[in-house]
């Protein structure tokens, strides 16, 4: 019924196995539609599961916008507003070509992708590079300067940061990286600055010995050393290509996959393979940079979720005491409650990423959804607040919810499609 | 006018959301409030309350529901702002355990791998479900919760006893186990007595006694109040008497129960007779009159414990044990005023003054009657305010007051009545300050009574020890204060009431006869779990009722707290998902 294993916990087992035997390495940066052939056309990505232009929130219309302009589809805002009203445009979900994105997740064919490959598995996931933070496309800003700093991502920071890494050879170990920066107060979704460090320690030397222009060196070096989320999208990518590893074993109850498009909030699980379980997103509570409040708090997106469904954000909050006043969490006591209540929900600690101010316990391993529909608990999630209107940007922080009933779902169609159960009467 | 407040996903335990409902209750223009969770059932008690509303249908099974009677709609922000105010500082004071607190199973052994034995305190139709559970991960199972259906108690402990393991109740109140104190329970100095029985209160009675008579107990094991029904037929006390047979720092064994049935009782007794060690039993409202080999035989729970601690300090046991000078106080009484109300918190303290009485009165053996009374005749009444009937969507009277005053002041109206009867149970689970939350009302019927000419006398008894968290001499002494008669035991207390109508029950001594056909001594073997058990500190999952961990942990032995809710919420279709995907 399962395959070659017995039950679904040894489906499970073998499942969060992968996860802990992943090997993940930065290889290379590179245009998007270089290795995502959907992108050739005029095709966009965004985050969560499959939307609909009509559902989308503003701020990820705007970012549409910013990427058409950016693409050179159209010759101006109204234009480019006309195109994607009228379908010209084709969306598809990241998730669905290898692919996760901060925020809309909007990515276009000519934007460069951070490549992280999973030796373990052979397997490679793609995502965009962050922008810092202020007027960005994740954000929904599509203004003069937000298309001019994609450009300069297109001709320069990619290409900079994938030479290097040709220098390097072999690429980056994340693994590695990760478990320095874990000790050092990271999350992963909300607190990047010890990841961003490290990457940046480990690339600059392979940077200055490219054969790019003094001007762009110090330009890409600058960016790096101001960008403390920088590291956000390279873990993004990594957690992608590990739970993608992990999810071509196609049994048991552990979450494969967490992601929101603003509209919906969706989920995937083992046994369930591509199917996506969806649920109305919540709206993230939390604190608010001065002249801004909840009232104008967007409702959740982003594939960001992606770093909870591998056991970091919001269940590793313990490990980064830092931001916990941040995402609203009070103090340390609160900080060990949110980890410990998450691991209600998961099946063991990795040992990979063993967390000094939890008695070096490891991370957060395996969200069975069995666990959340038995106990109620549902996922916490690390997260910054976008303004609802496109192009705001953020205005603050906090935590999210996964809805349960995402959870309630899967594991009752994962019931009927063993047989174990009739479908509901509607 | 009825107002409905529905706080979704908010769980909270029942006994909790009681005792808020009592609070919020004594608040100054609120007629009515119940606060539940919004169970079908719950929804039902609403309706019974007259605060039922269609709001509260919406309601599921992990909201909970405010319905308010008020005349003034500005009350309610004042409500929801009390009912914030508690729920927040229950919170605050939860922040400082030293133990963890978990939702699951797993995350509970992970907490605790060396956990022996689960506390079961969730609601009835979910005990059974938790317990087995519990002995799947080779653990004991004390089950507190009541409404646990006889078939699934019978399969439960067939089960516990084919793992080798114990099921103490369900409706198990009380057991001490190494010196820690489970449940409602005194704290009891240790020593040589091992005590098995299936009631909570005679339990209580007997531990707090051999205590006061100098003597200590090692474990007191309770079995359920129906272990020795045919149904059932004493599958945990049979486990237990082996179990202290074979522990060795048990040097007598003191059992307590109801007559049990005919079978059952054979089959307890000849088990006890091929116990090497001394056995006190009291088959509560029997009359026996000698005892018979190494088992001793009393009629009280006082003389339970007196033949006890003779045994266990290798004093000779007397043949009588009531040779006592009772004082008995002058009282000043109408002539229409000749009747005793006995109204209890603890059920077999309760039985225990429904069999004397009765016998005081000459009646034969007392039938049990309807609503929790224990005994009604000649107008003398006993009642066990501690019965189902009376704790439906309300606080133990061992826990809250008001039921008692409400019978107390329905006892004074009687114009019979010359005496009120009745216990003070202290101990783990009892109330913090019982005496003081008795007195106003006693007080008030006192000051009535008076100003009617008449005196009603009040005599009680204060179940508890010197090292009860309760401190009991100052129990005491707020009850003297207000001219209450007290006696050390329940047993005195009740000849005290009935001397004071001029009514005595004799009690002839008792020799000691060769058992009936006496079982030879044979080899009594138990389980290792059993026997690890008993000999070491328990370590505890506590799933259901927060306030159980305090007497574990401040006495020696470990916990881990867990917060029990329904899975997935109640939901049906999720519970069978969920069963079929295990």
């Amino acid at each position: 019924m399962y395959g070659q294993y017995k039950t679904i916990d040894e489906a499970n087992r073998a499942v969060i196995d992968q996860v802990v035997s992943s090997s993940p390495f930065l290889v290379d940066v590179v245009p998007a539609k270089s290795v995502i052939k959907e992108l050739n056309g005029k095709v966009l990505l965004h985050a969560g599961p499959p939307i609909k232009w009509e559902n989308m929130t503003s701020p990820m219309q705007g970012s549409c916008v910013g990427a058409t302009l950016f693409e050179g589809w159209a010759a101006n805002a109204d234009e480019a507003f006309a195109m994607l009203k009228n379908g010209e445009i084709e969306f598809i979900p990241c998730h669905h070509v290898d692919a996760v994105g901060p925020m809309g997740g909007i990515t276009s064919g000519s934007m460069p992708v951070l490549v992280v490959e999973n030796r373990s598995g052979e397997n490679r996931a793609y995502c965009t590079m962050n922008e810092g933070i202020g007027a960005v496309l994740r954000f929904g800003a599509y203004s003069q300067e937000v298309i001019n700093r994609l450009g300069w991502f297109r001709d320069v920071l990619g290409p900079v940061i994938s030479k290097a890494l040709k220098v390097k050879g072999d690429g980056l170990n994340v693994n590695v990286a990760m478990a320095k920066a874990i000790t050092m107060g990271d999350e992963f979704h909300q607190r990047n600055i010890a990841g961003s460090l490290i990457f940046l320690k480990d690339i600059a030397p392979y940077i200055i010995q490219t054969d790019a222009t003094d001007k762009d060196k110090q330009d890409v070096i600058k960016f790096l050393a101001d960008t403390d989320q920088f590291f956000l999208n390279i873990a993004m990518a990594t957690t992608k290509a590990v739970m993608d590893t992990a999810r071509t074993i196609q049994h048991g109850t552990v979450v494969t996959a967490m992601c929101r498009n603003g509209y919906e909030f969706g989920i995937r699980i083992a046994g369930m393979g591509d199917q996506w379980f969806t649920a109305p997103v919540n709206t993230p509570q939390g604190l608010f940079f001065t002249g801004y409040d909840q009232d104008m708090a967007c409702p959740d997106m982003g594939d960001s979720a992606i770093t909870e469904t591998f056991g970091v954000g919001g269940f590793a909050m313990i490990a980064a005491p830092g931001v916990t006043r941040f995402v609203g969490a009070g103090g340390m006591d609160d900080a060990v409650k949110t980890s410990n209540e998450m691991m209600e929900i998961c099946i063991d600690h990795n040992s990979n990423f063993s967390i000094p101010t939890w008695d070096f316990k490891g991370s957060c391993l395996g969200i069975d959804a069995r666990k959340v529909v038995e106990t109620g608990i549902e996922p916490v999630i690390n997260t910054g607040i976008a303004h609802k209107e496109a192009g705001v940007g953020q205005i603050g922080a906090g935590t999210v919810r996964a809805p349960l009933a995402c959870f309630e779902k899967a594991i009752d169609a994962y019931a009927v499609k063993l047989g174990l159960i009739e479908p509901a009467a509607e | 006018m009825l107002y409905t407040i529905i706080k979704e996903n908010s769980y909270q335990d029942s006994v909790n959301l009681m005792l808020l409902t009592n609070k919020i209750s004594t608040m100054d223009g609120i007629n009515k409030v119940q606060i539940m969770m919004g169970t079908p059932a719950n929804k039902d008690i609403f309706k019974t309350a007259g605060l039922h509303t269609e709001e509260l249908e919406k309601a599921a099974a992990n909201d909970m529901c405010i319905v308010v009677d008020t005349d003034s709609e500005d009350k309610i922000q004042e409500v929801l702002d009390e009912v914030d105010q508690y729920l927040n500082n229950q919170a605050i004071a939860g922040s400082k355990e030293e133990f963890e607190t978990v939702r699951t199973w797993d995350k509970a052994l992970k907490a605790l791998p060396n956990a022996n034995i689960a506390l079961i305190s969730t609601p009835g139709q979910y005990a059974a479900e938790e317990a087995e559970k519990a002995l799947d991960n080779d653990m004991h199972v004390l089950i507190f919760s009541d409404n646990v259906s006889i078939e699934d108690e019978r399969r439960i402990k067939e089960k516990a006893h084919e793992k080798g393991l114990l099921v103490m109740g369900p409706d198990c109140g009380t057991e001490i186990v190494s010196g820690v104190p489970l449940a409602f329970a005194n704290v009891v100095k240790q020593g040589n007595i091992g005590i098995v029985g299936a009631s909570g209160t005679g339990i209580q009675e007997v531990s707090v006694q051999i205590d006061r008579l100098g003597g200590g107990v090692t474990h007191a094991i309770g079995t359920g109040g129906r272990d020795l029904s045919d149904k059932i037929g004493a599958i945990t006390m049979l486990d237990a008497i082996k179990g202290l047979a074979n522990h060795n720092k048990t040097e007598v064994i003191t059992l307590i129960s109801k007559p049990p049935a005919k079978e059952v009782r054979d089959e307890v007794v000849q088990l006890l007779q091929s116990v090497s060690k001394p056995v006190v039993a009291i088959f509560l409202g029997e009359e026996p009159h000698a005892h018979e080999g190494n088992m001793y035989y009393a009629n009280t729970l006082e003389e339970t414990a007196a033949i006890s601690v003779d045994l266990a300090k290798g004093n000779a046991v007397k043949a009588n044990y009531y040779q006592y000078n009772l004082e008995v106080p002058a009282v000043d009484l109408k002539p229409e005023q000749k009747t005793i109300k006995g109204l209890y918190s603890g059920g077999t303290l309760g039985y225990e003054a429904a069999t004397l009485i009765s016998r005081g009165l000459g009646l034969g053996k007392s039938e049990h009657h309807e609503d929790g009374y224990l005994l009604k005749a000649n107008g003398f009444e006993v009642a066990d305010l501690g019965d189902d009937i009376y704790t439906q969507g309300k606080p133990h009277p061992m826990i809250d007051p008001n039921t008692r005053i409400e019978f107390f002041q329905k006892a004074a109206q009687d114009e019979q009545t010359a005496i009120i009867l009745f216990d003070v149970v202290l101990g783990y689970g009892s109330h913090e300050d019982m005496a003081g939350a008795l007195l106003p009302g006693i007080e008030k019927i006192q000051k009535a009574a008076q100003e009617n000419g008449r005196n009603i006398y009040f005599v009680a008894t204060v179940c508890g020890t010197d090292q009860d968290p309760q401190n009991i001499q100052e129990q005491k002494a707020k009850l003297e204060k207000a001219g209450i008669i007290l006696r050390d035991s329940n047993n005195q207390a009740i000849r005290t009431a009935l001397a004071m109508l001029d009514i005595k029950v004799e009690e002839a001594d008792k020799e000691v006869v060769p058992a009936k056909g006496e079982a030879a001594k044979t080899e009594i073997t138990v389980s290792s779990a059993i026997e690890k058990f008993l000999n070491e500190k328990p370590s505890v999952i506590n799933v259901g009722l927060k306030k159980f961990t305090e007497s574990i942990t401040a006495n020696g032995g470990r916990a881990v707290q867990f917060d029990w809710r329904p899975v997935a919420g109640g939901n049906e279709r999720m519970r069978k998902v969920l069963s079929v995907l295990r």
